[in-house]
């Protein structure tokens, strides 16, 4: 069944097949901040420091994978650091608070994540509304919802089930964090999806052309509303990994997150417009920024160059985007 | 060849961290790197801080590291900066807390690992999450301007707004809650955690210490409650948001307003009498007293601890009798910002 569906597909829409070389501007700009940092610290280049810029993006790398899939389909995502942080707060007070088994207590802040990503989707699918409005609304619905849930108060002396993906272990003679892995199997898990399945060769179609996907058979709503609802899953595990991260639950965190995780995207040469990108590119993009906030303080540069430099990084990656773009057309 | 990069890239990122050197935070030989957090870049309070702070490393000879939150809050970021610090080989942060409670695992591995944790301007919660603290006295900074409030409002009936800063921080609690005190409305101590609350106080809002945030809630408290005379503000900002909202309505003139900071903006709003008194605080010296302390432990391992009170002063040209104030002319000379 699914071979004859992408074979349909590849003759509608020509263009499919992703050339891997667009992720090869941001491992360049990565492999030189490495390189940079390396010559100008001694510090830099460490097996444990290394693991610690892994451990800083797992957050925001994360919730970068879910907003990856919805800007793939031409969406934006604006309301995933909030509907993360509702997710968090909810994980930390069931446990702490109403005492619900800490296993139980993740798994329904995973679940209520998924139902705002759901909801997310049902308005943009059934009611037609743009991405960019409908998560703006959730987002301020989330974020009101996180702070008179937890009534302003950080939630601490958590059970360490929930923060187990805190924890490291000792891979040759550097601690790695699990919940590192768990963010880098993330990454494998959805670029084996995204490049070897129909539901991926959809995801890209939709976003190429939502009108030519239909026509040639997508369920192009159906396949939306799943994307929203799974993007929201994985904000749900980005959740567990923010609690497990800062060991708290923090009704504060997250809130720019949803910027941060565009700029990952964004970064790793995913197009805007939709349709065109790779996941490991976010991933690429996530630890760029990493590497550049941990390196520059290092080095003991301000953090507010940090922001400066990200931001011109930025347009650099939006530019070569639009000039290849032109290219194609 | 797509799924050889996917395997190319996920195994790299980790064999990169296998393949290192291996520890963390070893730094051999160079100059003491002490590193300074504040809660924002922005706001002058903290631009003063790190420039005292900055200076001093000078001084000693130190190498000055800095970093800060996104915004007000950003507990993730401080987090990061400080693991960060930690991995520069620091042998000290100094940090102005963005959440009290939720900053404390990261100052526990901070500390674990040896490096001198002090807080600066804002107490963690527990206060011992820190090896210690450098700040102004809040409670006593809100119960300064609340004296000198009710001397000013002798015999007249008070009806008090209260601009407050954000629900749940401890420096607009401990300043409110001073206030209160020190103006007789109520009886609290400087133990206290949550608002409290008086028949006085007609009208409360938060402003989260911004001076349009401060305009937009006294407009809202002047409809509530056209008959207020005492307005407390948590900083200058604030209030002089409340100054604009109130000469709107043509009350400038008898509505006393009172708060804290004492930065040279605040100062001067004092000395033109659109404030009528403010508590001066020293983040200079926060700064300065850190940054000795971090020196004199890296050079004989002796740790400051407990709690060092930086100093407040009432800032006014009109004093009153009985409470103890500064003219603004020595607020300009010790200002911030």
């Amino acid at each position: 069944m699914i071979i004859p569906a992408t074979a349909r597909l590849r003759a509608a829409t020509p263009r499919l097949s992703i050339p891997a070389g667009s992720t090869l501007g941001p491992l360049a700009a990565l492999l030189l901040a490495c390189a940079f940092f390396t010559v100008r610290t001694d510090t830099f280049l460490s097996g444990g420091n290394l693991s610690l810029v892994i451990q800083q993006v797992m957050v925001v790398g994360t919730l970068a994978i879910g907003q990856t899939l919805i800007i793939l389909t031409a969406g934006i995502d604006l309301s995933c650091g909030a509907i993360m942080g509702f997710g968090g707060i909810l994980m930390a007070k069931l446990a702490v608070d109403t005492g619900l088994p800490p296993l139980l207590a993740i798994v329904a802040g995973i679940t209520v994540c998924g139902l705002f990503g759901l909801a997310n989707g049902l308005l943009v699918t059934k009611i037609s509304l743009p991405p960019f409005i409908v998560t703006l609304g959730v987002l301020n619905i989330a974020f009101a919802l996180t702070h008179i849930y937890s009534d302003e108060q950080t939630i601490s002396g958590l059970p360490s089930e929930l923060t187990a993906l805190g924890n490291t272990f000792p891979l040759g003679n550097t601690d790695v964090t699990y919940g590192s892995v768990l963010m880098l199997a993330m990454f494998g898990v959805f670029a084996y999806l995204l490049s070897q399945t129909a539901w991926g060769k959809h995801t890209y179609a939709i976003g190429n052309s939502p009108e030519a996907a239909r026509l040639t058979g997508i369920p192009v709503q159906r396949r939306l509303l799943g994307i929203y609802a799974l993007a929201g899953v994985v904000y749900g595990v980005a959740a567990l990994l923010l609690i497990a991260r800062t060991g708290v639950g923090d009704p504060k965190a997250g809130q720019t997150d949803n910027l941060d995780s565009i700029t990952a995207v964004v970064l790793g040469g995913t197009s805007l417009f939709g349709g065109r990108g790779l996941v490991l590119g976010t991933l690429i993009g996530a630890l760029l920024i990493g590497v550049i906030r941990n390196g520059l303080q290092l080095m003991g540069v301000p953090s507010i160059y940090q922001i400066l430099i990200t931001g011109i990084l930025v347009i650099l990656a939006v530019t070569v985007d639009q000039i290849s773009r032109r290219r194609t057309r | 060849m797509i799924r050889k990069s996917i395997v190319l890239v996920l195994t790299g990122a980790l064999a990169l961290t296998a393949c290192g050197k291996g520890s963390s935070g070893s730094s051999d030989g160079g100059a003491v790197k002490v590193g300074l957090i504040t809660k924002t870049e922005t706001n002058p309070f903290f631009v003063k801080m790190k420039e005292g702070a900055q200076a001093e490393a000078k001084a000693k000879g130190l190498t000055f590291l800095s970093a800060a939150g996104k915004f007000d809050g950003d507990n993730e970021g401080q987090v990061t900066a400080i693991e960060n610090m930690v991995a520069a080989g620091v042998k000290g942060i100094l940090i102005t807390p963005s959440d009290t409670k939720a900053i404390i695992p990261a100052i526990k591995k901070a500390r674990d690992k040896g490096v001198l944790v002090i807080a600066l301007d804002t107490p963690t919660q527990p206060q011992d999450g820190t090896d210690a603290l450098f700040a102004t006295d809040n409670f006593k900074a809100g119960q300064l301007i609340g004296q000198y409030a009710k001397a000013k409002m002798a015999g007249k009936t008070a009806k008090i707004a209260t601009l407050d800063l954000a629900p749940g921080v401890s420096v607009g609690i401990l300043r409110h809650n001073g206030f209160l005190q020190g103006f007789g409305a109520a009886t609290v101590d400087a133990t206290a955690t949550a608002l409290a609350t008086s028949p006085q106080v007609v009208c409360s809002a938060d402003t989260a210490g911004d001076q349009a945030k401060g305009q937009t809630a006294m407009e809202n408290c002047l409809q509530k409650s056209p008959d207020l005379n005492v307005v407390y503000t948590i900083n200058e900002p604030a209030a002089l948001g409340a100054y604009t909202a109130l000469k709107a309505k043509g009350r400038e003139k008898d509505v006393l307003i009172v708060s804290v900071d004492g930065g040279c903006t605040g100062v001067k709003g004092v000395q033109s009498g659109e404030i009528a008194a403010t508590s001066q605080q020293y983040p200079l010296k926060m700064a300065s007293l850190g940054v000795d302390a971090v020196a004199a432990f890296a050079k004989d391992k002796t740790k400051v601890s407990g709690y060092t009170d930086t100093g407040v002063t009432l800032v006014t040209d009109k004093s009153v009798a009985g409470v103890d104030s500064k003219d603004t002319k020595f607020g300009l000379d010790n200002c911030w910002g």
